[in-house]
């Protein structure tokens, strides 16, 4: 269809994808997608956001031809404490002679790992529940949400320090702990984005069609609060990061040698007055990520949900 | 033409407390759940999760017939419901076991460091509302303004910021380069001995006993820690402030209040801030709640001796009793803060007021 | 019959990102001690025409006049303390919905003694007797009791009177009413159209009667002007309106319902580009 009308009447792409009366479902997505890029890229600094994210990305990919060095294995013997500036290691080096710039670099791959799984682990089972919450309301609702308030209700760093401070310290329980201390939020927002849509007519139609509550939770409901969704992910994703680099700080997340931003801060602290670069350099790090995330996370809100763009 | 405008006030008032005795019952209800919640949670993760908790006790070179012993002494022979049972009673009579690291009970151990986690805290929440307030308000009437683009970066960097590494480079810069501030800690060791403090909040008590130097030496400890803090909250309530004022100022009713003829000022502080003000009272009460929690993190780089740099020092033992003890303390003042917070909306809503 | 107001070529327009919306496109009419309706549809520019004369148009808005004279006060040139010290106090403006357009968090009695300590020096002692003396000339009765109960706690048609009370305890001189009864129950509106109808008769004040309902403002104005898109259609004395010439307000006639006649199939308002041009 599409490409017959490509054919008929020469336009451009622009006025294809702006067409108000699109011919196939794949012009109207397209259309839709461009209008919502269009307006998120007129918010430079939500794109800066986002090519900071990207940039993150291709160093996590590429980190063992990006780094001059090796993360792990320093040079004890001619280079402790080197500053930055200092041939052949960029940002300088640490106490035990590994070259810092190296070690951040083979950090993103950390840093990607621990947001990249709470997502996975968190969104998910704040959908569900929300979602069924909203959708059976009566007792269910009742019970699922007061346990999501009673969650909501804690203290998220504390109580991820006593999960991990059980569990024993290690990347793994320190995603787990985030993870089930951030759900809640989701659940929330997932279920005020089903009572919205539980009385339409749309869902009247397909329960009518004798579609199985699952099948319209699964299909119907849970597709429609996927962009507040991911909009709130994108923001919380600079709180994972925090909150990953503070239990590293205090020890509790990735073990040494593992070069994780926060244990690296910690483990600069010492040279703190003399050798200042140790701990400022990772610091820095975990800044520029989590601005570009929280820059993102705010782009997507505006672009995604015009009604909340005032904020 | 004359008409009646009947108000049956009788029926309202008997509706009213009727609602009253609903809302203290939903109220009681909220509060029960919660901290059983809490209970439960703290149970689970120092109870359930450990392989072996006699062990993480005692540690895995005891004698078996001491493990045998505190394992009776523990009531860990017990059914898991009863062992809650124990464990809920015991933590609603302040019994939270003995800490290793201290040998003191828990609790009292808590009672004496929580005041200056409190103090810090409470600090830190008045420095970060009395400048985000204003700065919030600024960047909502001065919208897309270059004011409004700095309140926006400089709340924007406090959300994305490490709150120890700044608190790192801080204590760099103002005490080890400047000595605008004094060395991490809460007192100078001067006045360690010569000053007894009589609530804990140093200030407060030095201020009361008119010990001026005191005051200056706790003020020039505290205020890098508690600026640190308040610059946190700070990034969080401009933000919400902006965001609550755009909303109120493109009310119906501003726009009657111009067409009454008033003033700009009267008009953003008069009317659209005293309706922001009712959901801004969550927000501060969230970033209080939020500032005591990180004190976790800011208390271990500052040598404060508050609850923070308590259960971060208990971690760092495996001293579980301490841990979950300070857990629960930190969780409780949370409910109590989401509950007082929600009855303040309650009485700064007339709204919700009459239901 | 003096003119109070006059306006001439006023127009309102609003940059946006997709080119400037022009709201009002050069209207004029003048305005005496009497009862002027503007009809029109939604967007047509009625309620910016009231706002620009309010001098409440967006600040990011454009407005131009060849005229924009109030009592002998140039209204476009007059510095914003003079145009502030004006609303209110000589010209005001009640608003749709009391729902929306009183302070919620504020008691009733507060709001309307505000607009009068903030044009005239009087004790609260004053102010508060005037205010519960302008309740009760809206016919609020136990005004003492309302005067402390907050906007919520009242029904729409009471809220309304107070928005009324509000607007005139200054005593203005023109009033711009911008769909005062739209938001209200069928059975309340004739309540404070009276009561509304009482007081601009009583006071010797103009109004500038703003609906979307033709049939309510001709029996209500002395005069209607029809807008569309912009633009004054059609002026005519509300007794004429019979003889309305122009096609868009015969139209907007012709939706009435009328009683015992068969109105199948119903009218559709016909409109015409050029009338837009």
């Amino acid at each position: 269809m599409s490409q017959s009308t490509l054919q008929t009447t020469p336009m451009t792409c622009r006025q294809w994808l702006m067409s108000d009366r699109p011919q196939s479902r794949l012009q109207a997505r397209l259309g839709r997608a461009y209008m919502t890029w269009q307006r998120f890229s007129a918010n430079k600094l939500a794109v800066a956001g986002l090519c900071i994210i990207l940039l993150l990305i291709l160093i996590a990919i590429f980190a063992d031809v990006l780094a001059p060095h090796s993360p792990v294995i320093g040079n004890l013997g001619g280079a402790r404490l080197l500053p930055p500036g200092s041939p052949g290691y960029l940002l300088g080096t640490d106490d035990q002679g590994r070259d810092i710039l190296s070690r951040l670099l083979h950090g993103s791959r950390l840093t990607l790992l621990v947001i990249v799984l709470v997502a996975i682990i968190a969104a998910p089972i704040g959908l569900l529940v929300g979602a069924i919450s909203g959708y059976a309301g009566g007792w269910v609702d009742a019970v699922l949400m007061r346990i999501t308030d009673i969650f909501l209700a804690f203290p998220k760093l504390v109580l991820a320090l006593a999960f991990v401070a059980a569990m024993g310290p290690g990347i793994q329980n320190a995603i787990i702990a985030i993870a089930i201390t951030s759900w809640p939020p989701y659940a929330r927002i997932a279920r005020a984005e089903t009572l919205s849509v539980r009385n339409s007519d749309y869902i009247a139609a397909v329960r009518l069609m004798g579609a199985s509550p699952f099948r319209i939770v699964l299909r119907h409901v849970m597709p429609m609060c996927m962009s507040s969704l991911i909009v709130r992910v994108t923001l919380d994703m600079a709180g994972i990061i925090l909150t990953a680099a503070g239990l590293g700080f205090l020890g509790l997340g990735a073990q040494p040698p593992l070069p994780e931003w926060g244990a690296m801060i910690a483990s600069g602290r010492r040279f703190i007055l003399d050798q200042w670069w140790v701990a400022t350099m990772p610091g820095i790090a975990i800044l520029i990520v989590s601005l570009g995330f929280n820059l993102l996370g705010d782009g997507l809100r505006d672009a995604l949900d015009p009604r909340e763009s005032g904020q | 033409m004359s008409i009646p405008e009947t108000v049956p006030t009788a029926g309202r008032s008997r509706a009213r407390a009727n609602g009253w005795a609903k809302s203290i019952l939903r109220f009681l209800v909220i509060i029960v759940t919660t901290y059983l919640g809490l209970l439960a949670v703290t149970f689970f993760i120092g109870r359930v999760i450990p392989i072996d908790p006699v062990l993480a006790v005692l540690g895995d070179r005891a004698p078996a017939h001491v493990v045998e012993r505190t394992r009776e002494l523990m009531g860990f022979n017990k059914p898991l419901y009863e062992q809650f049972y124990i464990y809920v009673r015991d933590a609603l009579t302040g019994n939270f076991g003995t800490s290793v690291l201290t040998t003191n009970p828990v609790m009292s151990d808590i009672r004496r460091v929580f005041p200056a986690t409190l103090e810090l805290a409470t600090l830190g929440t008045i420095i970060g509302s009395l400048i985000g307030v204003p700065l919030g308000v600024l960047a909502a009437v001065k919208r897309g303004s270059i004011a409004d683009q700095i309140v926006r970066v400089v709340g924007l960097v406090g959300y994305s910021v490490p709150i120890f590494w700044l608190a790192l480079l801080s204590l760099l810069f103002f005490y080890a380069k400047l000595r605008w501030v004094a060395y991490p800690g809460r007192i100078d060791i001067v006045y360690e001995y010569s000053f007894t403090p009589i609530t804990g909040l140093y200030l407060l008590d030095s201020l009361w006993q008119g010990q001026w130097d005191v005051f200056r030496d706790v003020f020039r400890h505290i205020i890098l820690p508690a600026g640190l803090l308040g610059y946190f909250s700070l990034a969080y309530i401009s933000r919400m402030t902006r965001s609550f004022m755009l909303n109120e100022l493109g009310q119906e009713y501003i726009v009657a209040a111009r067409a009454k003829g008033l003033s700009e000022t009267r008009i953003i502080w008069g009317h659209a801030l005293r309706n922001a003000a009712v959901p801004l009272v969550t927000v501060i009460a969230l970033s209080y709640a939020g500032l005591l929690e990180g004190s976790v993190l800011t208390e271990t780089v500052f040598a404060w001796p508050g609850l923070g740099l308590y259960i971060t020092n208990s971690l760092q033992n495996a001293d579980m009793n301490a841990v979950l003890g300070g857990t629960i303390v930190i969780g409780s003042v949370f409910i109590a803060i989401n509950i007082l917070s929600d009855l303040l909306y309650r009485t700064l809503d007339p709204r919700t007021r009459a239901r | 019959m003096s003119t109070m107001l006059t306006v001439d070529d006023l127009r309102v327009s609003f940059p946006t990102r997709s080119g400037l919306i022009e709201a009002v496109r050069g209207v004029s009419f003048t305005l005496g001690r009497e009862r002027l309706g503007i009809v029109g549809e939604s967007g047509s520019g009625k309620s910016q025409t009231g706002r620009a004369i309010m001098g409440l148009t967006p600040a990011h808005a454009k407005i131009s006049a060849k005229t924009l004279n109030f009592d002998g006060i140039d209204l476009l040139t007059a510095p914003a303390k003079v145009r502030r010290s004006l609303r209110g106090s000589r010209i005001a403006m009640i608003l749709q919905d009391p729902k929306y357009s009183l302070n919620p968090v504020m008691s009733i009695g507060r709001q309307i003694v505000e607009t009068l300590r903030t044009h005239e020096n009087v004790s609260k002692r004053e102010a508060r007797d005037r205010a519960i003396s302008m309740l009760e000339a809206v016919q609020i009765r136990d005004a003492g009791r309302v005067f402390d109960l907050h906007p919520h706690e009242v029904s729409g048609g009471m809220g309304q009177r107070a928005m009324i009370a509000m607007m005139l305890i200054a005593g203005p001189e023109l009033l711009v009413a911008d769909e005062p009864t739209s938001a209200l129950d069928v059975t309340v509106q004739l309540e404070v159209l009276g009561i509304l109808d009482k007081l601009v008769a009583d006071r010797g004040m103009g109004l500038i009667f703003i609906s979307h309902d033709l049939r309510l403002v001709s029996s209500f104005c002395d005069r209607v002007i029809v807008m569309y898109a912009g633009k004054i259609v059609e002026e005519l004395a509300a007794s004429d309106l019979g003889n309305a010439k122009h096609p868009y307000t015969q139209g907007l006639l012709n939706c009435m319902p009328t009683l015992g006649t068969n109105r199948h199939p119903l009218p559709v308002l016909d409109r015409q580009p050029e009338w837009a041009l």
